[in-house]
Order: C-alpha cells, then sequence, then structure tokens
C-alpha cells in the first residue's frame, strides 16, 4: 500500500515522539530496576513514584550552560551528538511494527541497519577527537574499537538470519518466521547459536554493561563524552537509551518472530474475523511493545548484574571466541539451508 | 524532474565534497568531506534504483574503511606531521584543463573508431543493481576470479600480520 508522502511523515513524526518518550521511560525504568537490584528504592520524589523525574532531568539539562573547550574543533564538537541521536532514531523507520507498518520498506532493509550501526561509530570517535582532551580522545579510540571488532561478528549473525529467510528485506524476514507450529518457526529456535551472538554483540554495539567500556566512569573519567555538557551531553544520553531501545526491537524482529503473536495461526484458525483487520494490527503492535519490553528489561538487568569487562578480555572475547563461532554457525546454517530445501 | 534536480544537488556535494576533502588542511577534516562524498555517491546510486549498490557504498567505505581512516589519523600526532604545501592554484586549473582536454580527445578517437559502449538504458542499470543480480555475476558468471581474488586478500592480510609482528618468527 503505498501512503501520499504526508501520511509517511506523519507517521514518522509519531515514531520519533515515541521513541523520545520510551526513552525517558527507560531512563525512569533503569533507573528504578537498579534501584531495587541494590535494595533501595530508586527515584521517588519526582511525581508519582518518582515518574516525573526523567523529564525534570531534561529540563535541568536543557537550562545548564553549554561549554565548548577552548582548542576543541566546534563544528565536529556539535556535530557528533546529533549524529549519535540521528542514527539512533533513524533505525526506527526500517523496523516492521505490524504487518504492513512499516515506514520504509525496503528489499534491503537488514543492509541498511547494519550501515546505521556501522556509521554510529562517527558519533563517538568524533566526539572524543574534537573534545582535544586526552581523556575523550581515549574513551573514543577504545569504544571504536571495541565497535569495529563487533561489528563484524554482528553481520555474521544477521547473514545467518538472511540465510534461512533467503531475503534481505526484515519484512520478509518476520514473515519468514510464521510457519512451524506455534513458537517453533521463530528464528530462535532455527539459529539458537546465531540469536545468541546477535544479543552479545548487540550489547557490545549498544555500549551497554558488560561492554561499557567507553564510558568506563571509574577509569576514564566519564569517556568520549566527558568534554560534554548541557543537551549535548544529554543527546549522547538519548541515543544510548534509543540505541538500546532499537536493539530490542531488532533483536525481536530477526529472532523472537517480530510482530506475530505466539500461536498467531492457531487464534487466527479460531478467530477468521480477525485476519487483515484492525484489530490484529493492535494486537501485533501490542505484541512487538511487550517482546522490546523484555529485551530492554534484559539490557538493564544485565547492566546491574554483570561487572564490566577488561580491554583485553573483551578483545580476546571478541576476536578469538565470537568470530570464528559467527563463521561455523554460518557454514553450519548455509549447509543446513542447502540440504534442507 | 525532480529526479533531474536530485541528481545536479547530490552531484554538485559530491563533487564539492571532493574538493573540500583535497584542500582542506586538516586531516581529519579531509576524510569528513570524503565521508560526505561517498554519501552523495550512495545518494546518487539511489537515483537509479540501485538500492543494494548504494547500501553497500555506506557500508563498506563510509562504515569500514572511513572509520579505519579516521581511527589512524586520531591515533598519528598530527603536530609532528611535515606542513602541507599551499595548494597552487596555476597548477590545479592546468590539471584540470588539460585533463578535460584530454578525454574530450579520447571521446573523439574512440568514438571514431566505434569502440563506445552502448549506453545503458535505465531499466537495465537498475536491474543490475539489485542484490540477485550482482550475486549471479560474481558468484556463477565469474565465481573462479572471485575466489581467487579472495585468496589473494587473504593472501596480503597474513602477509600484513606477518609484517607489523615485531619478532621474526
Amino acid at each position: 500500500m503505498e501512503l501520499a508522502w504526508y501520511w509517511t511523515a506523519l507517521i514518522a513524526f509519531v515514531i520519533v515522539q515515541f521513541l523520545l518518550i520510551s526513552a525517558s521511560v527507560l531512563v525512569y525504568a533503569e533507573r528504578k530496576v537498579s534501584g531495587y537490584m541494590q535494595n533501595r528504592p530508586g527515584p521517588n520524589r519526582v511525581g508519582p513514584f518518582g515518574f516525573l523525574q526523567p523529564f525534570a532531568d531534561v529540563v535541568k539539562l536543557v537550562f545548564k550552560e553549554n561549554i565548548v573547550p577552548v582548542l576543541a574543533n566546534p563544528f565536529v564538537h556539535s556535530l557528533a551528538p546529533m549524529l549519535m541521536v540521528v542514527i539512533a532514531m533513524g533505525a526506527g523507520a526500517l523496523i516492521p511494527f505490524a504487518h504492513n507498518v512499516v515506514i520504509a520498506d525496503m528489499d534491503v532493509s537488514v543492509l541498511v541497519l547494519l550501515a546505521l550501526t556501522s556509521i554510529s561509530v562517527y558519533g563517538v570517535t568524533l566526539a572524543g577527537w574534537s573534545s582535544n582532551s586526552k581523556y575523550s580522545l581515549l574513551g573514543g579510540l577504545r569504544s571504536s574499537a571495541q565497535m569495529i571488532s563487533y561489528e563484524l561478528s554482528m553481520g555474521l549473525a544477521v547473514l545467518s538470519v538472511v540465510l534461512i529467510a533467503g531475503s534481505l528485506s526484515l519484512t520478509e524476514i518476520v514473515e519468514d518466521q510464521a510457519g512451524g507450529w506455534g513458537l517453533l518457526g521463530w528464528n530462535i529456535f532455527r539459529n539458537p547459536i546465531g540469536a545468541i551472538l546477535f544479543i552479545v554483540t548487540a550489547f557490545a554495539e549498544t555500549n551497554r554493561a558488560p561492554f561499557d567500556l567507553p564510558e568506563a566512569e571509574q577509569e576514564l573519567v566519564g569517556g568520549y563524552h566527558t568534554e560534554y555538557s548541557g543537551m549535548k551531553f544529554g543527546m549522547f544520553f538519548l541515543a544510548e537509551y534509543v540505541n538500546f531501545f532499537i536493539a530490542s526491537f531488532v533483536i525481536v524482529t530477526l529472532f523472537f518472530g517480530g510482530y506475530m503473536l505466539p500461536f498467531e495461526s492457531v487464534l487466527l484458525g479460531a478467530f477468521p474475523a480477525l485476519v487483515d483487520s484492525l484489530w490484529l494490527t493492535v494486537l501485533q503492535l501490542g505484541t512487538i511493545l511487550v517482546k522490546a519490553g523484555f529485551f530492554a528489561f534484559v539490557f538493564i538487568w544485565v547492566r546491574w548484574t554483570l561487572p564490566r569487562f577488561k580491554y583485553t578480555q573483551l578483545m580476546t572475547l571478541g576476536w578469538k571466541y565470537l568470530l570464528p563461532i559467527a563463521l561455523a554457525n554460518m557454514l553450519l546454517v548455509a549447509l543446513g539451508v542447502a540440504l534442507l530445501s | 524532474m525532480a529526479a533531474q534536480i536530485l541528481f545536479f544537488v547530490l552531484a554538485t556535494v559530491a563533487i564539492a565534497g571532493a574538493l573540500g576533502m583535497l584542500v582542506s588542511r586538516n586531516p581529519v577534516n579531509s576524510a569528513l568531506w570524503l565521508i560526505l562524498n561517498l554519501f552523495c555517491v550512495a545518494g546518487l546510486y539511489l537515483t537509479l534504483n540501485a538500492t543494494f549498490i548504494a547500501v553497500i557504498q555506506v557500508l563498506v567505505y563510509a562504515g569500514a574503511i572511513m572509520v579505519l581512516f579516521l581511527f589512524v589519523i586520531m591515533l598519528l600526532n598530527l603536530a609532528a606531521l611535515p606542513d602541507v604545501r599551499r595548494f597552487e592554484w596555476r597548477k590545479g586549473v592546468a590539471y584540470v584543463l588539460s585533463m578535460g582536454l584530454l578525454s574530450m580527445l579520447s571521446f573523439v578517437v574512440a568514438s571514431s573508431l566505434g569502440v563506445l559502449p552502448e549506453p545503458q538504458s535505465l531499466q537495465a542499470a537498475a536491474d543490475s543493481g539489485t542484490a540477485n543480480t550482482l550475486a549471479k555475476s560474481l558468484f556463477v558468471e565469474f565465481a573462479l576470479p572471485f575466489e581467487m581474488i579472495g585468496i589473494l586478500l587473504l593472501a596480503a592480510t597474513i602477509g600484513a600480520v606477518m609484517l607489523s609482528k615485531r619478532k621474526p618468527v
């Protein structure tokens, strides 16, 4: 179905707003969950149950002074946080939120997603360089080395999914998981190694703990955003939360049936009136939100459970374990596809 | 009409990016100009409906190669680099003019010999940009040369690792 451009623009606007709101909800969730995990109440002063805390934080950040270091490159210094946010939000255009509900339904959307991941390294690298500070530069270099290393395994994990689906389009990858009984068509059951690889590399690419070396606050004075203040710092923060929310959506889309309801074929068999109805779209929207919300919780859960890797451990894990496993898994999946089809 | 406007905007920005890359003094700025140029070229591929090639352009050149370039530039001590020579406008203009003359003359020679390729139709260009056609020519038609290039690149990679090791093994 071709929509007029203004409808597409309106839907894109709604999705951007949704991502902005969900980022502040996630900030609240993270602080609340970490509070309970550490046996303390978490934010509970602003608004009911402290729910307005992230909004108060944003207001504070907006009113803070914007400080640019004297010898910094002012253009690149402002460009870096914008790049981070724009790229993080851009990925939202590719996710199919329900049947036929996707902004940009391209035939190569998986590759676009990988391309967006790989250019988001620029935000971190340029932020580290343009601040003209050794702490920022070290943070930026560490982070770009990490992101480059894990990109490769992530690409191979995605390729194994592409091999199974036989298509580079996210929509078709979701539709391909409809087969099988109930949940068994989901890629997590057909390609479990790829799923685990992708989830691990997604943690590394979004710079979340245990891979949060880029901003290891105990050793780096803060990392690539040391020299940022006010809303520019806030934009890095926003990009991090949008990134891991989008990453949850991608994990769900690639491996957990995307917008498909569990046992959708059974449900549609029982209620034939649902087929192609608006209710089904609403149910699917709800399903992908619940699934992605669960993975967003997993991101928070892991951060407050596992300690950070050492730099050497990070590189060893990336190059000596994940990459060979990803290559072997790719070969295995290719053989399986060739033999079974 | 819109496609033509898009083409000229993208082409102008691409050329501006290339020029900016040549004349900027700061290596990081040069790299940023080159990235802008690569994105515009990807946009030009998109106007030809070659989505796959456009995405690969961004993924490989902007996403992988230029990130490594930036990485290396940042690791270098920029202050220790020799001063960049001034850009000599006379040489630049002479270069552009003589290259233009050369291309015009070779076009005349080639067209009089009748060895010019036929212009592709837009449909053919669009068809050759999809992942399917590209894969067919790479893995079916030119499978052997493709594999040989792969082995060559592997050998080069191993050679680079060997050379960069401090102790001879």
